[in-house]
């Protein structure tokens, strides 16, 4: 050390984040806690721990950036192209800028405007009302141009042009083994298509920001699922020195991947209110959350498989057209790709640009649309070749990922999923020949399987306090998007050092504090835990050099829990938690220690299998959802009250889209028709069914020091196509375009009689 | 003359709307903390106009039990009263159409959806919020319950399906499962949190029953 610094150890971890393969490059330290050994008795971790913030909640306290008001608040709002492609001739913002009231306008100088929703202009006025009536007096001139709407159109040759490059992107192929050579092996082969819907994420908290300036630096309440990212991407933007720009997020009301990047509104506040020199808050309405604030891309997907008598699938052939409105639409196929045994494969998937608004992750971008046609092929595979759907599932089980060609996994308990939730819906009692029952209201059970990400990752940065109270701080700038970030941070953290959670703070959502990343991929939980876990143990290290002198032993040779710090083989001899912090001299203890990266040469993913119970009646098309059994294996469960909570939601979110959710374009104008609440359909108390989850108890043995994985996403990826698979078991007719309404059921049974 | 008669009807409501603004005083902002059991204060025969010529006029509000005087624009929503006046951000306001549920709130004892109410039409009205369950801190057996069962994910509906909880658990104490979803079915769960929200109202039942 006589250069007077040291070089930390620095590692690149690869992660499977939303189904590609990133990189994170990130320092780690020198030393981490043993992983806890499956058996040892915990008192808070995998508990039922009831939310620590909680009471902020339900008493109306929790401040989300919806609710931030400030003394001479402005109101901002924003013209919005209402056409769906157009030239700007010409733009005039002189009325508006002279309404009484009004106090700043941005022209964003656009030319060219290429989906309804499009941003050009925004003004800020002392109330919303007054803003609004200064956008109506904005004169702008447009030239109207062609445009498409629709990606069954806009595939067309003929379509008019979104991009000068043509409106379906170069596939994207990916390729191992040799397709031909594997259907030539088969003895059955079909070809399938489905198709599904555009999902709108409509959270219950819609997109906004107020924005406040002190000088040169500005503060931003932003609804946002990564703190951090957007204080870089807006410093970037408004070209200011990060430090100046601080993003605070302590409540955030639902996100389910539409607010991960900085957005167009976020800025405008903050320009506005520097013109204004005064806060501005812009919060979207309902309306403009609906048809331009995201969505998952509409997919039609075609499935091509080859299997043997014995249900050996030998090739899989895949092409989608993913509708990514003015972005990206995507990759739906990971599914295919990974779960099931199979040596050749051959994947094809293109975005198709329309003029809509540009696609944004939604809740396993890409798994929930591939995992509809994946899962409805295996059933319909399974019918031809006269097997069992979970049989022939088990039949091309692997433990190596790329569908047995790649690497093992890490864990993988999906074969527990199958056993336990068959068990638990009944698999005997489903229909032997679909569509048999009796009368017209007639009952199916079905099934589907989920792959998932979400091991979480190192960089994760944090400040840990223990004061001389025996209370600890935790400043950490993750933040909790509703999935319980503040309550699990507070169990490990309390597990760790032996005390109770109401005496860990957990301080989370605000740029001030250390770096953490975007709440995505399922990546938080896995992420923070056993960097919390790392840095609890460095702090408890610190406590035992104090206590082991106060009890005349080795620190080496202490233990703490249930409030107690005790000499290990002699629990007599002991110290309150308490009592030994008051012997902190230095006013607190402090650390930043963080969690190491993942172990190279594994597969880390998450499994699971949902089934579900429905019942459909044959003469009004109308679809109950009776029952679902959700079984997942995640690793440890951290906390079993909120993972129930997660996969009741992913089950409820994937009943929607199975049976209700689209967004519908009205392909005259350009625009959506049903932004709203309540012609855009999402599921209330009286359809949510019976949902049983089964969490496999499992440790993952070597991922991270807590042998967690995450549970985000998971549970919305299996469960509409679980449902979609019982319907077919109870009416025998396929239809294999989402969202599955009484129109389309009474059709194809109507189709069925004809055929 | 079915239509005839929604007009007249229409007129009276205009009428009453008139009389309302003729009826109560201007220029007063927000002077609260008066005990409710002093009630209602004389009102002035004046009607102001904002620059922007929007009618405005000072309504009486007994919220969480205080008593405010507060001036509100003709087309002012109660959810925008609670929220921007009296910073009772704990209703929120997610469809503003009456579909979803967040921003109910209790008028006189009864559940209503806020950012489908004018003020101005709740004048002299007893209104509870989120913000009044729990006076003195000690929270109301709903919202413990909400708790111990986790029936929130995100949080930002949560207020509103406490409210509704609160009066489904008024008017029946000892709700089946299928009466609360019934009960319920006023407030959206954007998360899905259903499950949750119903075993926290069956639990406050039963705490209630204790």
């Amino acid at each position: 050390m006589t250069r007077g610094f040291k070089i930390p150890k620095r590692v690149t971890t690869e992660i499977d984040f939303e189904g590609e393969v990133i990189k994170i490059d990130a320092e780690v330290p020198e030393q981490e806690p043993e992983p806890i050994p499956e058996d040892k008795k915990l008192n808070i971790i995998g508990k039922k721990v009831p939310r620590i913030n909680s009471e902020e909640i339900v008493t109306g306290k929790a401040k989300y950036a919806f609710d931030i008001n400030l003394p001479g608040m402005l109101y901002g709002k924003i013209l919005r192209s209402p056409h769906p492609h157009a030239n700007i001739v010409n733009i005039d913002m002189s009325k508006a800028e002279k309404h009484p009231g009004v106090k700043a306008v941005i022209n964003l100088n656009k030319k060219n405007v290429r989906y309804v929703g499009e941003e050009i202009a925004a003004v800020a006025a002392v109330d919303e009302e007054t803003a609004e009536e200064a956008l109506n007096l904005i004169e702008v001139e447009y030239e109207k141009l062609l445009f498409v709407v629709n990606m069954s159109r806009a595939i067309e040759p003929d379509a008019p042009k979104v991009s000068p490059d043509g409106n379906i992107s170069k596939p994207r192929p990916r390729e191992r083994g040799n397709i031909e050579e594997g259907f030539k092996e088969a003895d059955v082969v079909l070809e399938r298509t489905y198709k599904t819907q555009v999902e709108v994420h409509n959270p219950a908290e819609v997109h906004g920001s107020v924005a406040k300036w002190d000088g040169e630096k500005v503060t931003v309440w932003d609804t946002t699922q990564a703190t951090h990212g957007v204080r870089r991407s807006l410093a970037k933007e408004l070209q200011l020195p990060e430090s100046n720009v601080r993003v605070i997020n302590h409540y955030m009301g639902g996100g389910f991947g539409g607010k991960l990047g900085l957005n167009v509104h976020t800025v405008i506040a903050a320009r506005l209110s520097k013109i204004a020199d005064a806060p501005v808050r812009i919060m979207l309405t309902r309306k403009e959350e609906s048809y331009c604030a995201g969505n998952r891309p509409a997919t039609i997907q075609t499935v091509k498989g080859g299997a043997k008598k014995d249900g050996t699938i030998t090739a899989f052939y895949y092409k989608s057209f993913n509708n990514g409105g003015v972005g990206s639409g995507g990759s739906n196929a990971t599914p295919l790709w990974d779960i099931y045994q199979c040596p050749n494969c051959l994947i094809e998937e293109s975005s198709v640009y329309t003029n809509t608004d540009a696609s944004r992750p939604m809740r396993a971008p890409g798994h929930v649309q591939g995992t509809f046609s994946l899962e409805s092929f295996l059933d319909e595979l399974a019918e031809k070749l006269g097997i069992d759907p979970l049989e022939l599932r088990m039949k091309n089980y692997t433990t190596k990922n790329s569908g047995g060609t790649g690497t093992p996994y890490s864990s993988k308990g999906l074969d527990k999923c199958y056993e336990l939730g068959a068990q638990k819906i009944g698999w005997h009692r489903r229909n032997k020949k679909p569509g048999e029952g009796e009368g017209p209201i007639k009952r199916g059970i079905g099934m589907a399987t989920q792959i998932w990400g979400g091991s979480g990752g190192p960089g994760t940065q944090l400040d840990f306090r223990l004061l001389t109270d025996g209370v600890v701080e935790i400043r950490c700038g993750t933040q909790d998007i509703g999935t319980g970030t503040y309550t699990i941070i507070a169990q490990v953290a309390a597990e760790e050092l032996g005390i109770n959670v109401k005496d860990i703070k957990v301080m989370i959502g605000d740029s001030d504090y250390p770096y953490s990343g975007s709440s995505g991929g399922s990546m938080t939980a896995a992420s923070v835990c056993p960097a919390i876990r790392t840095a609890a143990a460095d702090i408890k290290g610190k406590l035992f050099a104090i206590a082991g002198p106060l009890l005349g032993e080795n620190p080496e040779n202490l233990d703490v829990s249930e409030g107690k710090i005790f000499v290990r083989n002699n629990k007599s001899k002991s110290i309150s938690f308490k009592e030994a912090c008051k012997h902190i001299t230095e006013g607190m203890l402090i650390t930043n220690e963080t969690r190491g990266p993942n172990p190279k040469g594994y597969a880390f993913n998450s499994f699971g299998a949902h089934f579900a119970e429905v019942e459909v009646n044959t003469l009004t098309g109308k679809i109950k959802i009776i029952r679902h059994v959700a079984a997942h294996e995640f690793g440890r469960s951290i906390n079993i009250l909120t993972s129930e909570n997660q996969i009741h939601g992913g089950t409820v979110q994937g009943l929607s889209y199975a049976l209700f959710e689209q967004k519908i374009m009205d392909e005259q104008t350009g625009r959506m028709i049903n932004c709203n609440y309540y012609d855009y359909k999402i599921p209330t108390a009286m359809d949510a069914p019976q949902i049983e989850p089964i969490i496999i108890d499992s440790v993952d043995p070597v991922l991270n020091n807590l042998g967690m994985k995450g549970l985000g996403e998971p549970p919305r990826i299996p469960s509409h196509a679980a449902m979609a698979n019982a319907i077919y078991n109870a009416i025998g007719v396929w239809i294999r375009e989402l969202p599955i309404t009484p129109d389309k059921v009474l059709a194809a049974l109507e189709e069925r009689k004809e055929g | 003359m079915p239509e005839k008669i929604e007009k007249k009807d229409a007129q009276k409501h205009q009428l009453s709307r008139r009389n309302f603004l003729k009826g109560v005083g201007s220029g007063a902002v927000t002077v609260a903390v008066i005990p409710s059991s002093i009630a209602a204060i004389k009102a002035k025969e004046t009607i102001s106009f904002q620059e922007t010529g929007v009618e405005k006029g000072v309504v009486n509000l007994i919220v969480n039990g205080r008593t405010y005087n507060v001036e509100v624009e003709a087309r002012e929503i109660l959810a925008d009263t609670l929220r921007k006046r009296l910073n009772l951000t704990g209703t929120k306001i997610m469809c503003s159409q009456g579909a979803c549920g967040a921003c109910t709130v209790l008028v006189n004892g009864i559940p209503i959806y806020s950012c489908m109410t004018l003020t101005m039409d709740v004048n002299n009205s007893e209104i509870t919020t989120i913000e009044g369950l729990a006076p003195d801190g000690k929270l109301h057996p709903v919202q413990e319950a909400f708790i111990e069962k986790d029936g929130m994910q995100c949080g930002f509906c949560t207020p509103g399906q406490i409210m509704s909880a609160v009066a489904l658990l008024k008017n029946n104490p000892n709700p089946t499962l299928d009466e609360v979803k019934l009960g319920m079915s006023g407030n959206i769960c954007r998360c899905g949190a259903y499950l949750k929200i119903f075993e926290s109202v069956l639990a406050a039942a039963e705490k209630g029953r204790r």
